[in-house]
Parts: structure tokens; sequence; C-alpha cells
């Protein structure tokens, strides 16, 4: 293991998955040299944000080690992930990796009560020899999220609401005292009264607990309210990456406008941009197959070269753009995004 | 006059298992109008009794389900009907998809995935209207699908083949072939992302508008609200806490759970601390005495811990449901 400065290294991934039979079918890259990093020592919230059908999921499964890319490399501490092979490596590397699922009651079996989900983790990471100091550490770990033992012990699944059983889960996710969570779509499922109650967790547990956070969503109203840095995702690629104030207060990508655009305003006298009519892709597959940039079927700015040939990747003050309305005043951007 | 009149409403839901019985009171006391020509939002978090209050006044209430009391009437211009007293055939023959449709969150499991869309189009009008000339009937529909601004391919294509946002769409196109009355929207973009909500949202306005019919929209997502409803009501565990239009709910909302929503909002370009509500959202089985919102309230006092505030009215078209508000206090 090398010495570095980066938590996570994501460099030039490609994902291609093959559809169809054994003879033609066709390849569908889910997921197309993107790169990205987090520092070691300062933790930071990262946003994934697109639609669906983008390939944040798969990007997600790499990181968790859950699939292989195709080509490219994932460093996670300075260690390439294809070389992590045997059982207890691949524990050491779950106990600084932890996932977060969208939904809550999905994630622990209505049958089981929640309290002994926390024990296994905890005996099996090997966080506590027996289920006394185990207690302890559960404790400590809940208390973190703003519950207690009492609290949990004993109960099912239905017995909590969704906001507690969300919470539950952070708390899971940390008795391994992870580097990195990784939250798909944590808050989608749960009621809006107790929403930002867990995006707020997030944010702590990155001011005091010093845990980076990889924030997987499509809502860009929490991706604003919790971010540092966001990466903007269209058919496999990052199309715009940056702070996360940069990006949607001045988004750059004719992509990233249409979002911003597109997110509803919780006020009922600022509709009219919204308003205007949109036009929408009307096959996903259709799109992943095109050549050149994936969204100049649907850019007001298209030019030829957009459906020829990837745009490039350009450096535009803090932020990457991947479009060619930035490459005649800026020089192409050095790989992956330093943030 | 109204479209619609519900008159204090009441559905539980009751089962008896082994001799336990339990009453989950999940729409309770809800009075409200649909007026014609516009659009009507209900908000509220899961399991605050909107899917319950729509499955009532659609004719759909089926047993653990039942109405316990209250009144629901349609005026459809020459006829009026009393949900609650209809045989399923009338119901069947003449209401479903004629006068009140209804467009469910998940259009992938509308739409029959080993059929075509025209077909499913084929049989829905076959059921309910009958198609004497097949020559005509598929003319109209090509010709109701362009109206509604959708590439004709979709009809010669299997749900699979399409998008998500583009088979949402094509749910409305079915809920909107016998241009009914009453258009139910629960949830119609909940799964969708922003983009392709924005274009959903934007053509169920334009078929309001071209048909001026009524729409009662239903989600929990208050920024949908904010862009496409007329009124809104805002619902807390089975019982309306606020109704208004929608200006209002957004601009001085008097109940302190719509303040709360309205406050909680994240926005891009606004970075202030957001807070989310103590406490969880009540069990109906086992509802608070008084007042259903007082264990979060940051405003509570006695009196919400024991008696049920009345829903009144402060202002022409503007009900609040609490303690705080006094009659025509504005």
């Amino acid at each position: 293991m090398s010495a570095t400065d980066k938590l996570l290294d994501v460099q030039h991934v490609t994902v291609e998955f093959h559809i169809g039979g054994l003879v033609g079918g066709s390849l569908l890259v889910a997921v197309n040299d993107v790169s990205f990093s987090l520092d070691l020592d300062r933790p930071e919230i990262f946003t994934l944000a697109g639609e669906s059908g983008s390939g944040k999921t798969t990007l997600s499964r790499l990181l968790l080690r859950d699939l292989d890319p195709t080509r490219g490399k994932v460093l996670f501490e300075g260690r390439d992930l294809a070389t992590v092979h045997n059982r207890s490596e691949f524990k050491e590397f779950m106990k600084r990796v932890q996932p977060v699922f969208q939904n809550p009651f999905e994630t622990f079996s209505p049958l089981r009560r929640v309290d002994t989900y926390l024990f296994d983790t905890a005996l099996n990471f090997g966080m506590a020899p027996d289920r006394q100091t185990a207690a302890r550490v559960v404790e400590e770990a809940l208390r973190n999220v703003g519950l207690s033992l009492e609290e949990v012990s004993n109960r099912y699944p239905h017995e909590l609401s969704g906001g507690q059983i969300q919470r539950v889960s952070v708390a899971r996710a940390l008795i391994s005292q992870p580097k990195l969570i990784l939250a798909d779509e944590p808050v989608s499922m749960v009621d809006a009264s107790l929403r930002m109650e867990i995006v707020n967790l997030f944010r702590k547990l990155r001011d005091e607990q010093k845990v980076s956070v990889i924030y997987i969503t499509h809502d860009l109203a929490t991706a604003y309210y919790i971010s540092d840095h966001i990466g903007i995702m269209l058919r496999g690629f990052i199309v715009e990456s940056g702070p996360v104030e940069d990006v949607l207060e001045r988004p750059l990508h004719p992509y990233t406008k249409l979002l911003k655009e597109s997110v509803p305003a919780p006020a009922p006298n600022e509709k009219e941009s919204w308003a205007k009519p949109i036009s929408l892709g009307t096959t996903e597959v259709k799109e992943y197959g095109r050549v050149g940039c994936k969204f100049a079927s649907r850019c007001p700015h298209v030019m030829e070269i957009c459906r020829k040939v990837d745009p490039p990747d350009v450096q535009v003050e803090r932020q990457i753009v991947k479009c060619y309305l930035y490459t005649e005043h800026a020089e192409p951007a050095a790989a992956g995004i330093q943030p | 006059m109204a479209l619609l009149s519900v008159e204090n409403l009441s559905a539980y839901y009751r089962t008896e298992i082994y001799g336990i019985s339990r009453t989950v009171r999940a729409v309770d006391g809800v009075s409200f109008e649909l007026k014609p020509n516009e659009i009507y939002g209900v908000a509220g978090e899961s399991s605050c009794g909107k899917t319950t209050l729509i499955k009532v006044i659609s004719g759909n209430a089926k047993h653990p389900l039942k109405v316990n009391s209250g009144s629901v009437n349609y005026h459809f211009g020459a006829h009026d009907v009393d949900m609650l007293h209809i045989s399923q055939e009338e119901l069947r023959q003449n209401l479903r998809w004629k006068e009140i449709s209804y467009v469910m969150q998940g259009s992938m499991s509308v739409l029959n995935p080993v059929r075509k869309i025209i077909k499913t189009f084929e049989d829905i009008v076959a059921t309910h209207q009958g198609i004497p000339d097949k020559k005509i009937f598929f003319e109209q529909v090509r010709e109701h699908v362009n109206r509604l601004g959708l590439p004709p391919e979709v009809l010669t294509s299997y749900p699979h083949q399409l998008s998500g946002g583009m088979r949402q769409r094509v749910a409305i196109a079915l809920a909107t072939v016998f241009h009914p009355s009453l258009i139910i929207a629960d949830e119609p973009t909940t799964a969708l992302d922003v983009v392709v909500q924005r274009g959903v949202l934007q053509m169920i306005k334009d078929i309001q508008a071209l048909s001026n019919n009524t729409i009662l929209l239903v989600t929990h997502d208050m920024a949908v609200h904010a862009n496409v409803a007329d009124r809104v009501m805002i619902m807390y565990a089975g019982r309306i806490a606020e109704e208004a239009p929608t200006e209002t709910i957004f601009n001085a909302p008097l109940h302190p759970y719509t303040q709360h929503l309205i406050h909680s909002l994240p926005m891009i370009g606004e970075r202030s601390n957001k807070v989310g509500l103590r406490g969880a959202p009540p069990n109906l089985a086992n509802p608070p005495s008084g007042c259903r919102f007082h264990e979060r309230c940051p405003y509570v006092m006695d009196i919400c811990r024991t008696e049920v505030p009345e829903l009144v009215t402060v202002r022409d078209g503007h009900r609040v449901a609490c303690h705080l508000v006094k009659e025509n206090s504005l």
C-alpha cells in the first residue's frame, strides 16, 4: 500500500454491459470514463446527481466493489480495488466503506429485530469481542445519530418511523468506524417532515466524525443544501463537476441548466421559467447508443461536432464541464477533478 | 356549482384477526369541494390518508376499508351521483373512465406488458364504449395522442420500449381518452426525475387548459403544488389541517404543520439551516387525543391535548384547523 493523500481516487473508470444474446447483442456503456477523487484529511460530502439511468447506481456498485470496472481503476486509500481478493482483505475494505440504502424498510428484514443487525455488525467486524462490549459500541453509534439503544432494542422495523429506521441504518454503517459512507438516495423514501433530520445528520457526521459521504441523489435542492462538491451525471458521463455553489448557481453545461431550471421552486410566484415547454427523450437506450455528446438531441446550442465526437473535459474556473461550448476560451482540464 | 362535494367523510379500515379488532382511522371528518375547471392539490406525508380519500371518492372502497359516515356527491352537468350508494355496475358503465379517471404512480404496472400501447387503448375503449369501426377508432386515437404532444411511434411500441416519463404520459393519454370531468392523479411524478417530471406536469396542465376539467393532484411534494395547483389542501393524520389558494398556502400559512412544511423546503441558492420536525407521524390505529398534531407542534397549548380543533374559515377560501387561529381573526 503506497502513501497517498487521496481517500478515494476514481481514475477513468468505464463499465460496459453486454445486452442481448450470445451472438450479436449490443454494448451499453453505463459508466464512461469517469474520474473524481476525495481528499484523505478533509472529509467532504460529494454528490452524484443525475436522472434515472444516468449510471449513478452502477458507479456506486463500483465503489463498493460489487462490480469490477471494464477499464480504469478505483483506488481506495491508495489501494487498487481490483487487487482486493481474499476474504479478510475484503472485510477490511468493507469496514472502511459502508453503504446506506434508499428504502430502510427493505434494508431490514421485517421478521428480525433491528438491534440484532447492529450487534451482528459489531461482532462480525470484530469491533467487540462479545455481546457485552458490543452493546457499548452499538450505543455509541446510535448516539451519533441521535438515538439510544433503549429506543431500538427489541423493536421490529414496523415499530419505528421512517426517519428513525433510516437513522438506525446510518448507525449500522457507523459501527465499523468507516472513512467513507456511500448513501444511495437515503432520503427519497423518508417523509417530508423527517427528511431534513437525515440530511442534517450527514452534515454532522462529516463535521464531528470526519466521515466522507458520497451522496447519490436526483434531488438537487438537498444536494445544494449539504454537499461540498457535486458531479452531474448524464448517460454514464460526468458532464459537469465542481464546488456545489458554482455548479448549481452558475451552471455551464446546457444539461445542468435544464436540470436546475426543472427543479420546481417551492414558491408559486416563480413559475414562468419552469412552465417553458421542454422536449423529452423518448427512450433511454437510444441516448446511450448515440455517438458524441449524449445531450445533443435535446441541446438548444447543438453544433455539428457535438454529434460526432465525445466532448472533452474543459476547466472553467473551478468547474469542469464536458461541452464544446467552452473549448475555445479554455485549456483542456487535467485528468481527474481537483477539489 | 361544485363538481364534487364531500361532507364530513370518515372512512376506517377495520380488521378482525383471531378476535383482535383494530380500527385505523385513515380519513376522519373531511369536508371539501372541487370546483369545475381547477387543479386541486392534496398534500401530506405517507399514511396521512391521501390515498384512502381518493379510494372513497372514486368509489373504490373495498373491505377492510369502510365508509363510516359522511357523503360524497358528484354533479356532472345533467345528472347527480351519490358515490356511496351507487351500484358497481353503474359505476363501471357510466362513470369510470368516462367521468372520473385515475392516473396512478407506477405507470409500468398500469400498462399491459405483453400488449402494444394501441391494443391497450383498444381494450379500454371496447370495454367502456364499444368500437363499431376500428379504422375510425385508430384515427381517433392517433389524433388524441398527437394533440397531447406524444410521438405517434408510441402507439406501436410495447411498454418496456418506452422511458418512464413517456409511459407515464401514455397513462395520462389513456386516462383522458373519454374527456372525463375529473382526473385523479395520485403521485403521478414521484418516481420520475426533475426534467421528466416537468414534462409530465406540463402535459397535465395543458390538458386541463384544453378541456377545462378538474384535476385532483395528490403528491407529497410541495414544490409541485406550488407550480401546478390552484388550491391546496394539507392533510395531517387523516384530517384537513389547512386549505387555501396556492399562493396563500405558500406565502401566509397559518397552521404550524403547513408552516413547517413550507419552511423546511431546501432551495437552490439559499443555505440557511433547515430542521426536521420532532417526533413522527402518529399511528392512526391509536391517534393522539385532541389535535392530532399536538405531540409535534412547537406552539402546543393545553386545549390542544383535549379538544379537536374545528376547521374554521379565516378568509374566503382559506380554512384552518388550529386552536391558535380563531374564526375570522384576519
